[in-house]
């Protein structure tokens, strides 16, 4: 009979750490920036099928990095979260606090007792009345939220591109002014991207119901110009 | 708030309502004996140039008393479509709560919209699923609009208690006042209508059901209560300004007080 061998916990989870991390790096990096008119997320997706940036509910959005059938397994699973919550209670009942702990659980489980750690980074976003009341919630591949204040980042570059945001805070509180940092900071000092290369979606701060809605092609180009 | 998981196989997929189901909450329950609850009444649509128009009476009955007469019969289902119901008002309002829910499910999942057609066959087997209800009184029968963008075009469906699905070309009407008021169209509907016109013969087919119909209300002045009118084109739904309404039913009364 063989024995294992043993491995110390914090082997293991340091392993399992940079399994995860590796898989994360390998994808590019995603920012979401609050402005005076709400929430913009902006990822460098060249594909306009795949999104990496989705609607969950009236003022939630989801956005992830990192694997793509991994991720879209949690977004499916909270947009359903989502959608059976507010059908049984109210549709106010439905907040992003609740679903960034549900998502943080699903990723702490899997990083420590799943077969392999999940490779993926989640932001949930939720989009208030003013200001104070916008949320971002970030939450990494070992399951810790962070509350985030005014601008978040995920993904490979993360801290270089916090970096560069902070350095270049927006000119002013307009979508524009949010955007341009946003896509400078991820672009760096050497490339330029255009709306080509980028995914863009607003949680827009206005008096409906669905507060999610996606730029593209043109009126991004017509934000960034 | 728990994220639900499930077995590959059993995996409900962009359906809201077999999610329901897959998680012990199905909507769809026949009580053992007839029961009396409200009753909606008259609604209509209409095709006309450039899309289609829905509308409906404020009114519901429960046996010979008004239970209320603000009821929204009429509502929006989605961008490009809306719902109105005759029937029994409770199983009705949560069958369109959930056809809400199960195209915006939809929507979200799969990150675009059911075609109109899907729509309607979605509400169809809501319907065909609440027959045994139904059976004891408790049926429900929408009528569905909505504009098509793929086509450009308009389509308006009823429907029977089995689920039947029934695309009419020109108007449907449902609801006790429906004979009545499918008359004025009947004679009023021109394939040339444009949205004024559309409009105002809505109105008029209300009126007359209201007239000939107890249990259809007419338009109340008094509390500024109007039907609930929409049109929806390739611009999505608008709802037709309770100013405009009032003018149209002014001038229909002002008609008959003249004639």
């Amino acid at each position: 009979m063989s024995m294992p061998f043993y491995v110390p916990p914090e082997q293991l989870m340091k392993d399992r750490a940079d399994f995860a991390r590796k898989g994360i790096a390998r994808g590019r990096a995603l920012v979401a920036l609050e402005h005076d008119g709400g929430i913009v997320i902006v990822a460098e997706n060249p594909s306009t099928t795949l999104r990496k940036i989705s609607e969950i509910y009236d003022r939630i959005a989801f956005a992830a990095v990192g694997k793509y059938n991994e991720f879209d397994q949690l977004r499916i699973g909270g947009v359903r979260a989502a959608d059976m919550l507010g059908f049984r209670y109210s549709r106010r009942d439905v907040e992003a606090r609740s679903l960034a702990n549900q998502y943080a659980q699903a990723i702490g489980h899997e990083f420590t007792s799943g077969v392999k750690p999940l490779e993926v980074e989640l932001l949930v976003a939720e989009v208030g009345d003013d200001r104070e009341g916008d949320r971002l919630f970030h939450i990494s591949f070992e399951g810790t939220v962070i509350d985030e204040d005014g601008f978040c980042v995920l993904g490979g570059d993360a801290d270089l591109v916090s970096a560069r945001l902070r350095e270049n805070a927006p000119a002013d509180g307009s979508l524009s002014a949010a955007l341009k940092a946003a896509v400078a900071a991820l672009a760096g000092p050497d490339r330029t991207l255009t709306s080509d290369d980028l995914e863009v979606a607003c949680l827009v701060r206005a008096d409906r119901r669905r507060r999610f809605e996606r730029i593209e092609g043109a009126a991004v180009d017509l934000l960034l110009a | 708030m728990q994220l639900p998981r499930f077995a590959q196989g059993s995996d409900p997929g962009p359906s809201f309502v077999d999610l329901l189901k897959h998680s012990g909450l199905s909507p769809f329950n026949a009580p053992d004996s007839e029961v009396e609850v409200p009753h909606g009444t008259t609604c209509l649509a209409m095709r006309f140039d450039g899309g289609v128009l829905i509308a409906g009476d404020r009114r519901a009955t429960a046996g010979n008393l008004i239970r209320s007469r603000h009821m929204d019969k009429v509502v929006q289902a989605d961008l490009h479509s809306g719902v109105a119901f005759s029937g029994a008002a409770g199983p009705s309002m949560e069958m369109i709560k959930l056809f809400q829910l199960q195209l915006e499910h939809y929507e979200k999942m799969e990150g675009r919209s059911l075609s109109l057609e899907g729509k309607a066959n979605q509400l169809s087997a809501m319907i065909r699923e609440n027959m045994p209800a139904a059976m004891q009184g408790l049926a429900v029968l929408p009528l569905f609009a909505g504009f098509e963008p793929a086509d450009g075009s308009g389509h308006i469906w009823d429907f029977d208690v089995t689920g039947g699905r029934y695309e009419e070309r020109e108007y449907v009407t449902i609801g006790s006042g429906g004979m009545h008021a499918g008359t004025v169209l009947k004679v009023g509907w021109r394939s040339t209508l444009d949205r004024g016109t559309a409009v105002t013969l809505a109105c008029r087919a209300l009126w007359e059901a209201a007239e000939a119909d107890s249990a259809t209300g007419r338009p109340d002045f008094l509390r500024g209560l109007y039907p609930i009118m929409a049109t929806i084109t390739a611009d999505g739904w608008a709802a037709v300004p309770d100013a405009e309404l009032e003018t149209v039913f002014r001038g229909i009364e002002e008609e008959v007080r003249t004639r």
